[in-house]
């Protein structure tokens, strides 16, 4: 096993290992271009290690040295340069050739919500306002019912009924819907902005970033403004998450 | 060489030339601005600049102009902190080293004002209307800037000129030059701030836009003193890894041992200087983040989870490649070092942290995947890697790395010395309880962030940084007591570092200068449609944000002609060398530095 003692064997070694970790021990598997960025910086990692020092820079370069100069491996260096331009060749081809499906496409985290809307003729602002509900406490257990009602028959069937993204529709939308449980979602946001996603849905989002993909109705049209407040209180009370408050300065 | 007295009359006479001509500047400039403002107001709104459009000559010229300007505010401010290092301390070295940095900042100098003024005639003719409402706003500190240019233009001639001749019993009075060409240099910077901030967050007027009261309120709006701060400390940063630059391409081109031993000396103060900053640079940008995410929602979500969140994935690796760069070329020092084998067992450790800490700052919160892969995540965000996403994560991971750098420093430090003192076990146990008391504090808010609502967990942002702050402290009263009067295993062997070292410092600058190119677009394009946030709008025909893809290409194009200018300063500073008897420019011998002083690092 003294081939093992060589730094290009422990670098492939380890890249291999990362590789493997990387592809198969994270579920559900990771998209390419996550594995291919985590790669990248293992690759970095890698090469910082085995240069960081003369003698171990000096025993990673050897093979590599000897592949290309010395007369006995010579029968490799002719496999290696039949082989790597053709993995290359076949790199290219999968990265240029035409797939049945569409192409993978950046999407922003969250759009960003405008200064104030106009809801059925009144002006709201998104910036700086609070849910006018939760200033009568005593009423709260209400509203969240009501707002759990008004979930279950328009929402439920697309975010589904653990609030999870999962609803019956879901499958048969790209990206699919919101999932509330997430801590990434709706936890980073304050509840106006929820407002105007909910009253807007997928026509009222900004013309940055397009196009959105998003089959969310603008549900101005078929909710009041406090059905809509109702709703937001039961998707933070169903989902344990606290809406994210105002800095005051 | 020239006598002293013959060169000291060219100096004052060539510094009496620039002031005239400085003042002279700023005068017409400040006489005319007025009538410029009053007759914009029956001229066209823009004009177009030629071929290029003007909002590309504009964006190429403030990013040119404030590449150089960072750099001449920057250096000084550790060449002056390294000149009282040597005139208390008596060590020739670190007054020749200061008098090389400040030659690197004098050369730029006329390119940074030309450039400014490049940069004025650009707004004055190629966006009147804007420019005519700034002025309305910020007339009064035109003036103002105009003066401090003046200051600092003679305090910093007389500072370099005066080098040979303030020297002994006059030596307080040069350093003092030093200390007060910075004060000049930084509220110039803070001037020119306040007119960049209150385009993001204008405060201070009135519905209309017009002054409510003093100037004063529009000077100081939301993001005025986190851009002071970041861009102070960026800048140290800046002027740390170019100087590190130069002297790694000096060290490269050198052709004997003791110019290697100097400039390689060189290039590690530089990146010293640069890395010291730059460990406290996250926290300052968190903090203006933050700020510009309580002026302004939209503008909050549209840099960190809207359109421009795919630029801090750039950043990120940006940064993972600046710490990582940091790190090794620490450990390839170390190689010159006797002594420093005993510490080489630390590094795969160091590696590890770091590039775990890399990856999670490089995961996006939401990824770039196709239907098939977004199917089997049930979603755009991965149910496991969707946690390293979002800001707990990201925090943890740079507070982490910034004390994985720190020790790599504190073992560098300590490479080639052995402590004498009787405290030592205990003095170590402290150490090291120092760096896991911070990491387990980092470690669990970042955890317990997941669990706990927004603003609760924005603040364990303090926590966090205030454990790294609090143990860096400690630790380092620790060591330098520890090892006050301690053995030395040998000389440091400068000049002897793998010649790879220095390429890193390059790539080092390189990827600074860029990654600022970014983060500006980044803090400027969020106005998106506006010249003034909500006050301005931009009505040009190029009112439309440019996609990321074209202004990383028009960042990168400016980063090569900024390193090409450069370059060329360098040459033509260089040139004054020429002939003259190895590197004595001015009259000043260079110090030889290999296996040098007391070893110390």
């Amino acid at each position: 096993m003294s081939f093992l003692r060589s730094r290009f064997v422990q670098a492939v070694v380890v890249l291999i290992v990362c590789f493997v970790l990387f592809r198969f021990g994270i579920q559900p598997p990771a998209p390419w271009s996550v594995i291919t960025l985590y790669m990248a910086i293992i690759l970095i990692a890698i090469l910082a290690f085995v240069s960081s020092d003369a003698d171990s820079w000096r025993s990673f370069l050897t093979p590599l040295r000897d592949t290309v100069v010395k007369p006995e491996r010579r029968l490799l260096r002719m496999v290696l340069m039949i082989v790597m331009p053709l993995l290359l060749g076949y790199y290219a081809y999968t990265q240029a050739a035409a797939k049945p499906q569409a192409p993978p496409e950046l999407r922003a985290v969250h759009p960003a919500p405008p200064a104030s809307i106009q809801f059925r003729g009144k002006e709201i602002n998104i910036q700086g306002i609070d849910n006018p509900l939760r200033k009568d406490q005593s009423a709260f257990k209400q509203h969240v019912a009501a707002g759990g009602e008004i979930y279950i028959r328009n929402c439920m069937y697309c975010h589904g009924d653990n609030l999870d993204g999962q609803g019956h529709f879901a499958h048969g939308f790209s990206p699919p819907p919101a999932n509330f449980v997430d801590p990434g979602t709706i936890a980073m946001l304050q509840e106006a902005y929820l407002f105007w996603r909910i009253a807007k849905g997928g026509p009222g989002l900004p013309k940055e970033s397009t196009p959105w993909n998003s089959v969310m109705p603008a549900w101005e049209d078929r909710l009041t403004e406090d059905q809509i407040w109702q709703v937001i209180m039961y998707l933070y009370d169903a989902t344990g998450q606290q809406p994210r408050r105002w800095e005051s300065h | 060489m020239k006598t002293g007295g013959g060169a000291r009359r060219s100096a004052w006479a060539f510094t009496l030339l620039v002031i005239t001509l400085t003042l002279a500047g700023a005068f017409i400039a400040l006489g005319v601005l007025p009538a410029d403002a009053q007759d914009a107001a029956k001229e066209p709104a823009y004009r177009q600049f030629p071929v290029f459009g003007s909002r590309l000559a504009v964006w190429a010229i403030a990013q040119l102009h404030l590449n150089f300007a960072a750099f001449i505010l920057g250096v000084p401010i550790f060449a002056v902190i390294i000149e009282i290092i040597g005139w208390r301390t008596g060590r020739a070295e670190y007054d020749w080293l200061s008098h090389e940095f400040v030659k690197l900042t004098f050369a730029a100098f006329s390119t940074t004002a030309l450039l400014g003024a490049f940069l004025l005639f650009l707004l004055i003719g190629y966006y009147p209307k804007f420019w005519n409402y700034m002025t309305s706003i910020f007339f009064p500190t035109y003036w103002v800037y105009a003066l401090l240019f003046f200051a600092e233009t003679f305090t910093v001639y007389v500072w370099y000129y005066g080098w040979d001749w303030l020297t002994g019993s006059k030596k307080w009075i040069h350093v003092s030059l030093g200390v007060l060409s910075n004060l000049f240099g930084t509220a110039i910077l803070f001037v020119a701030n306040s007119w960049v901030t209150f385009m993001v967050s204008p405060g201070g007027i009135t519905e209309s836009g017009a002054l409510k009261g003093s100037v004063w309120a529009a000077i100081n709006n939301f993001t005025w003193m986190p851009i002071n701060i970041h861009r102070l400390i960026a800048n140290i940063v800046f002027g740390g890894t170019i100087a590190a630059a130069y002297a790694a391409f000096r060290f490269l081109a050198a052709k004997t041992d003791e110019e290697r031993a100097r400039y390689d000396w060189m290039g590690y103060i530089g990146n010293f200087v640069a890395l010291s900053a730059f460990i406290v640079l996250p926290f300052a940008g968190y903090w203006l983040g933050r700020e510009i995410y309580a002026f302004n929602q939209t503008m909050g979500i549209t840099m960190m989870g809207g359109f421009m969140s795919w630029l801090w994935i750039i950043q990120a690796i940006l940064i993972g490649v600046l710490f990582i760069g940091s790190n090794y070329y620490l450990w390839l020092g170390m190689e010159r070092i006797p002594g420093s084998e005993r510490y080489r067992k630390y590094v795969p450790y160091m590696l590890m942290i770091l590039a775990a800490g890399f990856i999670v700052w490089a995961t996006p919160r939401s990824m770039v995947v196709t239907l098939d892969e977004a199917r089997a995540m049930g979603g755009t965000h991965h149910p496991v890697l969707g946690f390293l996403g979002v800001m707990s994560a990201k925090n943890t991971a740079v507070n982490l790395m910034i004390l994985t750098t720190f020790l790599s420093y504190v073992l560098y430090r300590r490479a080639n010395r052995i402590s004498t003192k009787s405290w030592v076990t205990t003095g170590m146990a402290v150490q090291w309880a120092m760096f896991g008391i911070a990491a387990v504090i980092v470690t669990f808010y970042g955890v317990y962030g997941y669990f706990v609502e927004s603003m609760v967990r924005i603040g364990f942002s303090v926590y966090q940084v205030g454990a790294v702050l609090v143990a860096i402290a400690v630790i380092m009263i620790v060591d330098v007591f520890m090892f006050r009067g301690a053995r030395s295993t040998g000389a440091i062997r400068w000049g002897t570092i793998a010649p790879r070292s220095q390429y890193v410092l390059i790539l080092l600058a390189v990827t600074f200068t860029w990654l600022m190119g970014l983060m500006g677009f980044a803090r400027s394009g969020i106005r998106q449609h506006w010249h003034v946030y909500g006050v301005m709008r931009d009505t040009s025909v190029e009112a439309v944000t440019p996609a990321l893809g074209y202004a990383s290409n028009v960042i990168t194009l400016v980063t090569i002609a900024f390193f090409a200018l450069v370059m060329f300063i360098f040459w033509l500073g260089g040139l004054g060398e020429k002939g003259k008897e190895g590197a004595q420019a001015h009259g000043r011998a260079a110090p030889v530095i290999a296996g040098g002083g007391n070893g110390k690092p």
